[in-house]
């Protein structure tokens, strides 16, 4: 092997030896220059949460990127506060309990819409897609008088409820099963799967990827969900990271510092849910790869 | 394995009527290929032996029993697709075994089972793979060993091959029919392609517009076509289709000579004769032409001609065929002269 390398020289290495690259023309600088205009413009305000959460409170308000004097005194702060566990865990029970909802719901809804045929399923179907030009601040107060007369106020329930299936998530479902052929399906019927079995073994797996985004979207949805947890929630115990941090400071004065350091920590668990669901987003654009 | 049989089976999608009342016996063991134009309804009449499509009307019956209202997997039929249908995510194992889910084998059995059908379709080495890191060929045998692994009773093929190229189509056309030979199990195969109904059939049906116009083997739908729509649909090129008028036992050729013919009926015909059995100088002359066009296929060279009745095709010699612009009268055996009553296209006795 090592041999044949050194007798035949590979197509990369007839490449090197060409000398180095020739000058990059125009068109190439204008896309590196937008494309570095959009990371800075993507990066800033993540730095700037870093920033500030290493800042003094007289600090905050100057717009230096580099504290003058760095400290981890905020840190300490948030963590040593026993409420911010509490909201954190909060975040992550309603995160995770409504993005399960959403990919079983979604999906099964979706796939039903996408492949069947029976009366009605346009309607369904529209009547699905028309929420979706509602704005949550409209549907709020119905949710709130809902929520208090069924007792729902100030409750996990209370607040998951209205985002356990989503009319996105049904819809990108849906066009993402247009792409599971039939044959698949019918298939499967002729070796004896039931419909729920067929779903489950033969379509979801073809669906991956836009789980895997769905899964994303909604996390992150929950995650950063703001005006309904705090209308719904009255406790302390029961906010949301940004229904929490939201509180800090007093009437006077807003503790951004504080509020930072809060939500630069609170961006882990959805650096760690990317991490996890981008796999299959790959993984399935590989296999989306493969005709026939 | 089992006999097949559809009595009086139609189709209607709300108004429109696809299918015209199928009948067909198909006995035990037997390959049967239906061939037709496309939208002729041959996948429909596949789709409702699968119990895939509701039936409109008649009856399938399969080993006796009548499974218009079974489900799919209860009918003893396994299908191969156009596209395969294999599973992507699944390894080639998985998907053969796939065809095993509802069956009550024992695990052991099971994988002895999944052995033997992956050792008739050679694949034993590649029963880890992915369908990804398969050839088109690989992946059709697979799908062809997921129907196989539960040894139904009733083969469906829908256009198995449509989507393999030439060489591997020839090819492939070949296992099937060895595969056939080897298991013995009842196949009912769709293509449009004509080549492939006449070399892997027992017999063949041609449908047109949802009817059937002609069953037969090979040989009886070549030789001796029902209708003028089989004699054109069977072999390449075409028949020729030439006005004629008979009477008394003479057939005048409009545009072309008068023959002698021991035959009872009158009135409008039309004599088909295949380019194959038309050649120069052959007797009885039935037509005189130019040749126009040549195409050399090695042995052959098909000539066409400007006739009085219009083109006409035939065949000469391949090492010394007419020259282009040449007048040529053209003549067949007597056996090889089809008439057909010129208004229905129905052969006549
Ligand atoms: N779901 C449907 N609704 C209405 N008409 C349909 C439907 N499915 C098929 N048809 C019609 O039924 C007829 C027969 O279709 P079929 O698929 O059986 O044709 P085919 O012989 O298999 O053709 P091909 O060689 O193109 O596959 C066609 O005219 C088609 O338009
Ligand atoms: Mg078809």
């Amino acid at each position: 092997m090592a041999m044949a390398d050194t007798i035949r020289p590979t197509a990369a290495a007839v490449l090197e030896t060409r000398g180095p690259a020739r000058p990059r023309n125009m068109g190439q600088i204008i896309r590196w220059l937008i494309l570095f205009a959009g990371g800075v413009l993507m990066v800033m305000p993540i730095a700037y949460m870093i920033s500030t959460s290493l800042k003094w409170p007289h600090e905050v308000y100057d717009v230096n990127l580099i504290p003058k004097e760095p400290t981890l005194e905020n840190y300490t702060y948030v963590l040593e506060d026993g409420r911010f566990y509490l909201w954190f865990l909060n975040s992550i029970i309603i995160a995770t309990i409504t993005t399960a909802s959403n990919l079983l719901f979604d999906s099964l809804v979706g796939y039903t819409l996408c492949k069947f045929r029976f009366p009605g399923r346009m309607i369904v179907f529209i009547a699905i897609l028309s929420t979706l030009m509602i704005p949550t601040e409209m549907l709020v107060i119905p949710w709130y008088l809902m929520s208090q007369s069924f007792g729902w106020l100030d409750s996990y329930w209370g607040i998951m409820f209205p985002g356990l299936m989503t009319a996105f998530g049904t819809f990108l479902m849906k066009q993402f099963f247009e792409s599971v052929p039939d044959d698949f399906i019918e298939a499967a019927r002729i070796d004896g799967l039931n419909e729920l079995q067929i779903w489950w073994t033969v379509a979801m797996p073809l669906v991956k990827p836009a789980l895997a985004a769905l899964a994303i979207f909604v996390f992150l949805g929950n995650w950063t969900a703001f005006l309904w947890p705090l209308i719904v929630t009255n406790s302390v115990e029961m906010y949301t990271i940004p229904v929490g941090l939201s509180g800090f400071g007093d009437e006077a004065d807003v503790a951004w510092e504080l509020i930072m350091t809060g939500a630069a920590i609170s961006t882990i668990p959805t650096l760690v849910i990317f991490l996890i669901f981008q796999r299959f987003i790959i993984r399935g654009v590989v296999m989306a790869g493969l005709k026939g | 394995m089992a006999d097949l049989t559809l009595k009086a089976l139609s189709k209607s999608y709300g108004e429109t009527k696809v299918l015209h009342g199928i009948d067909l016996d198909v006995a035990d063991g037997e390959f049967i290929v239906f061939v037709g134009p496309s939208g002729c309804g041959k996948s429909t009449t596949l789709r409702m032996i699968a119990g895939l499509e509701e039936v409109s009307g008649g009856e399938i019956s399969i080993d006796g029993r009548v499974v218009n209202h079974l489900e799919p997997k209860d009918r003893d039929i396994a299908m191969v697709f156009q596209n395969y249908a294999i599973y992507p995510h699944m390894s080639v194992k998985k998907n053969i075994a796939f065809g095993l889910r509802s069956s009550n084998m024992s695990k052991p059995d099971k994988e002895a089972r999944i052995a033997e059908v992956a050792g008739i379709l050679d694949m034993t080495d590649l029963l880890e793979r992915k369908p990804s890191q398969l050839s088109g060929g690989q992946r059709q045998r697979v799908a062809i060993g997921r129907a196989m692994v539960r040894d139904p009773a009733v083969f469906l093929f829908d256009e198995p091959l449509s989507n393999l190229d030439a060489q591997l189509r020839t090819q492939m056309r070949l296992e099937i029919k060895k595969l056939h030979q080897r298991v013995g199990n009842t196949i009912i195969f769709v293509t449009h392609d004509q080549v492939e109904a006449m070399t892997m059939a027992d017999r063949i049906v041609i449908m047109k517009d949802g009817h059937i116009q002609q069953i037969g083997t090979p040989d009886e739908v070549y030789h001796r076509p029902d209708t003028t729509f089989v004699g054109q649909f069977i072999g390449a090129p075409s028949m020729n289709m030439l006005a004629a008028e008979l009477t008394d036992g003479v057939l005048k050729i409009e545009g072309g000579t008068e023959i002698k013919l021991a035959h009872e009926a009158t009135g409008k015909v039309l004599l088909g004769v295949r380019p194959d059995d038309l050649r120069a100088g052959a007797e009885p002359v039935l037509i005189e032409g130019q040749v126009m066009l040549r195409e050399p296929l090695g042995p052959d060279t098909l000539i066409y001609l400007e006739t009085p009745a219009g083109e006409v095709i035939a065949r000469a010699s391949g090492r010394h065929p007419p020259q282009l612009g040449d007048v040529v009268s053209l003549g067949a055996d007597e056996d090889c002269l089809h008439l057909f009553d010129a208004t229905s296209g129905v052969r006549l006795p």
